[in-house]
């Protein structure tokens, strides 16, 4: 057991490690010059390559790469050029907001979509089932960034417009109100909360819409099994057959679509924090690719291939939790 | 009965190719079928931000209204589905292409062949698609055919897998050593009998990627990275429209239900195909259309 988690997080590090030097590779090779946007717009070629120089832009591509891998592992990951700052500064300010957002409507996506995926399988061909169908496939279809300005456009512009009632108006953007530090700290966690509140459903209608359609089949495909029409034949009672035999038999496609859906969950997170003006690392990298900040790039690259590596290994233990065939080492 | 036979049995798959065939239709006969020209300027002052069905001051009438610069949105609707279109199956077929050449290869391969080639996979499956999509195209001089690329070399993984897996079951399987026996071997053995039983599960997830494809276009050209302007994009006449949302919000609104139009189509058609090529689903009775997988 031990033996195989040092190896699932030896493959890891690997991974993080192959995805950092192809990230490091695609960056340098790409035209452009950073040190012009260090410099001012008129500066001489002299200023030029002093600020390639330090920068360490002068310096053939290997000696850089091994530098600026040194100096990563050691946590010392720069400043960035856009900013003046610290990237790690600029990483720590961020990655708590975009783990909050992530990870709310990851929550949410698993324990509504398995609930709508599983009571459609139950209803399968009823009315239900087909609104809920059509719904989903029409939700799934939608770019991130679409469903975020609708919202914007129904719950923040039309609802303050036609004068709703304020609990179904949001705000449309950033994470607190200008005067949220005014506030008493129970308002201050309401108006938190109401800033959430789009993101967090944009992102989570999309996710709860792709997963009760797997869900959904992966229910179906379950209650076909052999075993369940036996446990039927027993005349074990219907709970028990759905709770002990289809859900968690159900569970195990559904927990590898979970390590598979964190890459998607992070990019439907760029576009929705862009929309938002959510100060997390979706729009941190947007900003820094469109300025080529690239030791912003760099840091919020590995940092997001950590993050997906880390999901994939959770979802790994949680096979274990599920199967108890894995737990006990066998293959 | 035959996969296409079976496919128009199914209603899912009418109206998904129903849709894209109407779309597909649309962006060939654009020049004709456009009311304008996508990117005039008539008179920015008197046409600019004209709600749905008004007439400009010259009394043509604007369907779908206008945007900020007096552009006739259907216009740029009806040229955008060309280049969500191209976009769209062409980037999935460099997808194709680069994903069977590495699964198919690792599978024939074998041994450390194989080990290098999944690893790569595996580790292009590790990053966000989004993030690697941003740093190549940003730092590159954005163009179609750019995004197209772009778009095709990062979408390969899945394909990849699933390629080099139908492979390595079909090598496992009795008719290959029938026709190795026969004396068939090399290219033959791989064009002939490797190649075309590979070849259907490969083209229901490239069916299923070029949803994807269209969103992420999409989703570039919406925040300025994409296809550069004026050229019609979905996306960026999404992001356009965002500028206006509170007095114009119509300029955003249609440019995402044609995305939306356009993706669940090609997903209904993929998912139709899948259940049509999935013996396990036509027993559940999800269809009712019985099939051969192979030939």
């Amino acid at each position: 057991m031990l033996r195989k988690a040092l190896r699932r997080l030896a493959i890891g590090i690997g991974l993080v490690f192959a995805v950092v030097t192809i990230t490091f590779l695609l960056i340098n090779l790409a035209p452009g010059d950073p040190a012009r946007l260090w410099v001012a717009p008129n500066a001489s070629e002299a200023d030029l390559a002093a600020a390639r120089r330090l920068l360490g832009l002068d310096q053939p591509l290997p000696v850089r790469y091994v530098a600026w891998l040194v100096d990563f592992v050691r946590g010392n990951w720069g400043t960035s050029i856009a900013q003046q700052r610290p990237v790690a500064r600029i990483i720590l300010d961020a990655l708590p907001h975009t783990l909050l957002l992530s990870g709310c409507s990851l929550f949410l996506t698993y324990a509504i979509g398995v609930l709508v995926g599983a009571f459609q399988a139950a209803k399968r061909r009823t009315p239900w089932d087909t609104t809920l169908t059509i719904g989903n496939l029409v939700v799934f279809g939608m770019p991130a960034y679409w469903l975020a300005i609708m919202l914007v456009l129904t719950f923040a512009y039309a609802a303050s417009r036609y004068g709703w009632p304020s609990w179904i108006q949001f705000p449309a953007m950033g994470v607190a109100s200008l005067d949220a530090d005014f506030l008493t700290p129970w308002g201050r966690l309401v108006d938190r909360l109401r800033h959430l509140t789009l993101p967090l459903v944009t992102l989570s209608l999309i996710g709860i819409a792709g997963t009760s359609r797997f869900v959904r089949g992966a229910v179906l495909e379950v209650r076909g099994q052999s075993f369940v029409a036996a446990a039927r034949a027993r005349g074990l009672p219907p709970l028990t057959i759905e709770g002990r035999y289809v859900i968690r038999n159900a569970l195990m496609p559904i927990i590898t679509l979970l390590g598979l859906s964190l890459p998607a969950l992070f990019s439907g997170t760029v576009f929705v924090e862009v929309i938002f003006a959510w100060p997390g690392m979706g729009r941190e990298i947007v900003t820094a690719v469109g300025a080529r900040d690239y030791p912003v790039v760099m840091a919020t690259t590995a940092i997001f291939a950590v993050l997906v590596v880390v999901g994939n290994l959770l979802a790994d233990s949680l096979y274990a939790v599920a199967d108890p065939r894995i737990r006990e080492g066998q293959r | 009965m035959t996969t296409g036979k079976a496919l128009l049995h199914d209603r899912r798959a009418v109206i998904g190719l129903a849709i894209i065939g109407t779309f597909a239709l649309v962006a060939i006969l654009a020049p004709l079928l456009a009311p304008a020209d996508p990117n005039a300027q008539p008179d920015i002052l008197g046409t600019r931000f004209l709600a749905p069905m008004s007439s400009g001051p010259d009394g043509t009438t604007y369907w779908l209204g206008t945007d900020r610069f007096g552009r006739d949105i259907l216009s740029r609707l009806i040229y955008g589905a060309r280049i969500s279109l191209t976009v769209g199956v062409l980037s999935v077929v460099v997808s194709v292409i680069v994903g069977c050449t590495v699964g198919i290869s690792a599978a024939v391969a074998g041994g450390w062949v194989e080990r290098v080639l999944m690893a790569a996979t595996d580790t292009v499956l590790a990053m966000p698609r989004i993030v690697v999509l941003l740093t190549l195209v940003a730092l590159w001089e954005p163009s179609v055919l750019l995004v197209l690329l772009v778009l095709g070399l990062t979408g390969w993984m899945g394909i990849a897998r699933l390629a080099r897996a139908e492979v390595k079951s079909i090598l496992a399987r009795p008719y290959l050593d029938a026709a190795k026996a026969l004396g068939i071997s090399g290219p033959r053995l791989l064009w002939r009998h490797i190649l075309p039983n590979t070849m259907t599960p490969v083209i229901v997830a490239a069916a299923l990627a070029v949803g994807n494809a269209i969103t992420l276009e999409s989703g570039l050209s919406f925040l300025g990275i994409g296809i550069p302007p004026p050229a019609p994009s979905w996306g960026s006449m999404i992001a356009t429209g965002r500028d206006a949302l509170v007095h114009a919000p119509w300029i955003a609104t249609f440019p995402g239900i044609a995305i939306v139009l356009a993706v669940v189509a090609t997903n209904l058609i993929g998912d139709s195909m899948r259940d049509a090529l999935d013996p396990t689903t036509r027993e559940r009775g999800e269809t009712q259309s019985t099939i051969a997988p192979s030939r």
